[in-house]
């Protein structure tokens, strides 16, 4: 029952959240029509591309033709393109799971050892290194990170040329080795804020009675931190990394800016200067889907471990 | 899972490699007469009927050809009419068609082609579309037929009244009549025929090797989309792109060895455009006085290292033909003057007004910093407020709801496109700029088909922008591109095109 309760609330936040996006674009100045006409239109053009997109009619009218093309499963056609808008998210999306995949396992990654590492020897210079070193990567936010790491990896030591990137569907290895960099950009802050709170939960953990035991058992510190303390600490980190996830997919559009990936992100703020409705509105629904089923999903995990 | 985490790392770190040394492998492929051309706009259509952006039409000139088109100095050439002639009182334009005409999908090109084409532009067609770009000027015709004449297909376009500045109109691109899918998969007539389009990556055009003219020397062209100058500018340092046509000055004085530099004038008229209706520019006097303030030498200076035309009307410098070169002399830098004629407009301390400037337009936005800076020294403050550019077309260009704006105007080949913005009452006129004089001045000139007599109106025209002060035209910017060592030919013409069937690369 309260699974059930719980999907009807997530499915009324994603109508909620496409309904807002729909009514703050008819709030905005121009439209679909007047941005493709441009400036050599006669009034009566723009009126009569108006009336063919349909722009004429109420907002409430147009939103209920999109939702219910939604259901149908048909997200409409890009004004701006003039193709399918499942066409232009076959050309992005993948662009942009390969870079929120790559930060993820990225993260993951650089995130578990220097974890456990600076949990087995808290106080060290290593430990309090790395915590300065994580405030400094926290304190950058990601599209800075990615300017740095163009300049830096790309113009100064050559590993790759930034703005260069090619799409998966030309060549999906010359794409990753592309997207490796965006991916750190995007990754980097979010791994010093794992490292951190991998490394506080392990030590809450460590603080526990049972650590003596097992000392006293004969374990040696390693052992206890791998067989005991990371399986307690590991719930809270996945809720945590849960969390971290809905982020990269934020930090992914930014990124994809700074890199001139052929994302979504990309085509959102073209999209957007554009006034490509059927098409923000399609992204926006993605994201807010992604985001909202991925903190169901969490919560649904947190209740678990509680009871 | 460690296992799989491991060989995750392995393969990061392979791809990572893999990306170092990945450059030495795509410059060789370059070569043999392929070439990248670094363009910082998406493509707005693929057919070239509904194009809008400079930008778009720029690249499309390569795979489309009107009847006649355009040569570097601005003359008319025929193109798929091998001959054209205009009757005297202007009302009749006959022009002869090419018999050895092909389209890209190997479809001849016939007479019916060519009035479906001319009848879409012109919005004659009995079911319009509305996305086709209608061409105001075409408006005046009243019949478009197809005749014989020495056994060659022949179109006569009837006018309603007399006109001898339609024949810029008709390098509107002929498309073949009877294919729908001209959005996704354009066919033209052109030297170039289109491969392949990705949104917000690029266009791949490759040569037309059954083109009846003079065969194009490189292969392949891909035309490759950045999002912003700078990002192209990575690029073609990194030897990725060969061509860039938008190098501002500060990237032109940091490009390496591997590139040339070849400098043109834009097409443009760039101004500081006042709403004339609205306080304070309603008064001549603070029109004039703004006019003054600004030194255009030095906008030249900071924005196109001295390159560049000063002008000082409504026609830009390019077009010899028509431009008032003296009215570039009515307003001198003089900030005293400025000071007296706004202490006589009753602003002896100056005010304060804003300045919507389309924030995709970096060359826009650094020119008004720079009049900003200039404006402050007698005492007028302009805020610089940051529009997006559908937000421009809805405030400033369609609803005229706007101080002042800065941007450029481009035109076709005809001296009453470019100075219709100025006509009074007329849509178009985004500045409400109201003139009895120049409205005659301009219509006679349109009217009339005696050449001098047409030039002498248009240069009054300009004449009456520049002593009313209708705005502050500021330049004709100049246009550096950066071109790769050992590729030639590139060529700048009158209008915003890229020419790729001039460029070849040097043995």
């Amino acid at each position: 029952m309260r699974a059930v309760k719980k999907i009807v609330s997530m499915f009324a936040a994603v109508v909620a959240l496409s309904f807002i996006t729909f009514l703050a674009f008819s709030v905005l100045p121009g439209d679909a029509a007047e941005a493709k006409l441009g400036t050599n239109a006669t009034p009566e053009q723009i009126e009569a591309l108006r009336e063919e997109m349909g722009l004429n009619d109420n907002v409430l009218v147009r939103y209920g033709r999109w939702i219910g093309g939604v259901c149908t499963g048909d997200l409409g056609k890009s004004e701006r393109y003039g193709r399918p808008v499942s066409e232009l998210f076959s050309v992005t999306l993948p662009n942009t799971l390969i870079l929120a995949g790559m930060a993820f396992v990225i993260i993951v990654v650089l995130s578990f050892p220097f974890g456990l590492l600076y949990a087995r020897y808290p106080g060290s210079i290593g430990d309090r290194a790395g915590v300065f070193v994580n405030q400094t990567f926290m304190a950058i936010p990601a599209f800075f990170m990615g300017i740095l790491i163009s300049v830096i990896l790309g113009l100064g030591l050559n590993l790759f040329v930034p703005g260069a990137f090619v799409s998966y569907d030309e060549d999906l290895s010359r794409c990753a080795a592309y997207l490796f960099f965006p991916a750190l950009a995007v990754a980097l802050p979010k791994v010093s804020m794992t490292i951190r709170f991998l490394r506080s939960a392990l030590l809450t953990e460590k603080r526990k009675e049972y650590v003596r035991t097992a000392r006293s058992k004969g374990l040696g510190e390693w052992e206890i931190l791998r067989k005991h303390l990371l399986p307690n600490a590991l719930a809270a980190t996945v809720t945590f990394l849960g969390v971290v996830v809905s982020e990269i997919v934020a930090g992914s559009i930014v990124i994809e800016q700074v890199f001139g990936v052929n994302g979504l992100g990309r085509l959102l703020v073209n999209s957007v200067a554009n006034r490509d409705y059927n098409v923000v509105q399609a992204i926006v629904l993605y994201i807010g889907i992604v985001v909202i089923v991925l903190n169901g999903v969490i919560e649904a995990f947190i209740q678990k471990e509680e009871e | 899972m460690k296992r799989f985490l491991f060989t995750v790392l392995l393969l990061t770190v392979a791809a990572a490699a893999l990306s170092g040394c990945k450059k030495g492998g795509t410059k060789d492929g370059k070569n043999g007469g392929e070439v990248v051309v670094g363009i910082t706009q998406d493509l707005d259509s693929l057919d070239p009927h509904k194009a809008v952006a400079a930008g778009t039409k720029e690249v499309l000139y390569n795979l489309f050809e009107g009847l006649v088109k355009s040569d570097p100095s601005g003359n008319l050439v025929p193109a798929v009419a091998e001959s054209y002639r205009i009757s005297e009182d202007g009302k009749t334009y006959t022009f002869v068609l090419r018999s050895d005409v092909t389209f890209h999908n190997g479809k001849k090109l016939t007479a019916e082609d060519v009035i479906y084409s001319l009848k879409r532009v012109a919005g004659k067609l009995e079911t319009s579309d509305p996305e086709v770009q209608v061409l105001a000027a075409f408006s005046v015709i009243s019949d478009i037929t197809s005749a014989k004449e020495n056994d060659k297909d022949t179109i006569v376009v009837t006018l309603q009244e007399g006109n001898t500045e339609l024949i810029g109109y008709f390098t509107a691109s002929i498309v073949p009549c009877d294919y729908t899918e001209q959005k996704t998969k354009p066919v033209g007539t052109g030297p170039f025929k289109f491969v392949s389009y990705t949104p917000m990556s690029g266009l791949v055009m490759e040569r037309n090797d059954s083109y009846y003219g003079k065969a194009p020397s490189l292969k392949k062209v891909t035309f490759s989309i950045s999002e912003s100058t700078d990002a192209a500018f990575l690029k073609l340092q990194a030897g990725e792109i060969d061509i860039f046509p938008y190098l501002t000055a500060d990237q032109a004085a940091q490009l390496k060895d591997k590139y040339y530099i070849e400098v043109g004038e834009m097409s443009l008229v760039q101004g500081l455009f006042l709403n004339n209706k609205v306080k304070p520019f309603d008064q001549k006097e603070v029109r004039q006085a703004v006019n003054y303030a600004i030194d255009k030498d030095e906008i030249l200076a900071i924005l196109n290292e001295g390159k560049g035309k000063k002008i000082g009307s409504g026609v830009y410098a390019g077009f010899t033909a028509y431009y008032n070169e003296n009215c570039v002399n009515t307003y001198s830098y003089d900030p005293e003057k400025a000071k007296q004629l706004l202490k006589e407009a009753g602003y002896p301390d100056g005010f304060t007004f804003t300045c919507a400037v389309p924030s995709n337009y970096t060359y826009h936005v650094q020119t008004a910093e720079v009049i900003a800076s200039q404006l402050k020294k007698v005492g007028i403050t302009m805020e610089i407020q940051l529009i997006e550019w559908a937000s421009w077309l809805s405030d400033v260009y369609h609803d005229h709801n706007h101080q002042s704006t800065i941007i450029g105007l481009d035109s076709q080949l005809a001296p009453s496109d470019i100075l219709k913005y100025y006509i009074s009452g007329s849509k178009k006129n985004f500045i409400n700029y109201e003139s009895e004089e120049f409205d005659r001045a301009y219509n006679d000139a349109l009217a009339t088909t005696d050449p001098a007599q047409k030039k002498a109106l248009y240069l009054k025209a300009q004449q009456c922008l520049a002593d009313d002060a209708a705005s502050v035209f500021l330049q004709s910017p100049s246009l550096m591109v950066a071109v790769r060592k050992g590729l030639t030919g590139y060529t700048f013409y009158p209008v915003y095109v890229q020419d790729m069937s001039a460029i070849s690369e040097q043995k």
